[in-house]
């Protein structure tokens, strides 16, 4: 199960999500990210604050999501917990990522 | 040690049963948060890709076979099915220094359950797939 709280205020979107972002969850983010990600989207902030699991779907629309802001603006992940750090670390997202 | 198996249709939508399945052994094995989400990880990443391309265009099943001690605290989880023969394991790694626009999208799953696991074997058998993954905690 993953939950997202989204916000949208003077071009900047929020996305706080909660739960897994896998296999099953990971195409709705994606889904849900290209309809905020309009061309008035001049930030994106998420928020793993309450994020447990992400997986290599995950990754993917993470990667995604960032190929999209790199032309239009900025991304960054906060509050990003320890196994999803690792995650990253492993896979080069933390190179690629703006983490805070 | 304790050994269980899970005969499901390999699905994508059957994930979330698939690693019930899994999760709860591991908890019963007083397997650390941690270790058990680097085991879902792995089990999701083989899982899908036998779902995706095992039977593709058709439909078929999966055996998973969990064997979880305590003494000493391991797992080895086994997948099997009757799909196209094919190994995993032989796929390069990918680049992980390519930048963003650099680089594919996907392409990282049979890399991080490398990663994620201790030991991860490929084999055909009696015209089956078996894919053995081991974790040590």
């Amino acid at each position: 199960m993953l939950y997202t709280q989204k916000t949208k205020e003077n071009g900047k979107v929020c996305f706080a999500l909660e739960g897994r972002l896998d296999t099953v969850t990971a195409p709705d983010l994606e889904k849900e990210l290209k309809e905020a990600l309009d061309s008035s989207a001049a930030e994106l902030v998420l928020d793993f604050t309450k994020l447990d699991y992400i997986s290599s779907a995950g990754l993917r629309v993470l990667l995604a999501a960032q190929k999209i802001m790199a032309k239009q603006g900025t991304m960054k992940v906060v509050h990003v917990n320890e196994t999803i750090m690792e995650i990253f670390e492993v896979t080069g997202f933390s190179d690629i990522l703006t983490i805070e | 040690m304790d050994t269980q198996e899970l005969n499901i249709e390999a699905l994508e939508k059957n994930l979330p049963q698939v690693l019930r399945f899994v999760d709860d052994l591991l908890e019963l094995a007083g397997c650390p948060v941690k270790t058990q989400l680097q085991i879902d990880l792995a089990v999701e990443e083989i899982f899908v890709n036998i779902a995706d391309y095992a039977y593709a265009p058709g439909e078929g099943s999966a055996v998973i076979r969990a064997e979880i001690s305590e003494n000493p605290r391991k797992a080895v989880i086994t997948f099997f099915d009757r799909g196209i023969p094919y190994d995993p394991l032989e796929k390069k790694d990918p680049d992980v220094t390519l930048s963003a626009g650099e680089r594919p999208v996907g392409g990282l799953g049979i890399f991080l359950t490398k990663k994620s696991m201790d030991e991860v074997t490929y084999a055909y058998k009696d015209g089956q797939n078996v894919l053995t993954m081991i974790k040590r905690w």
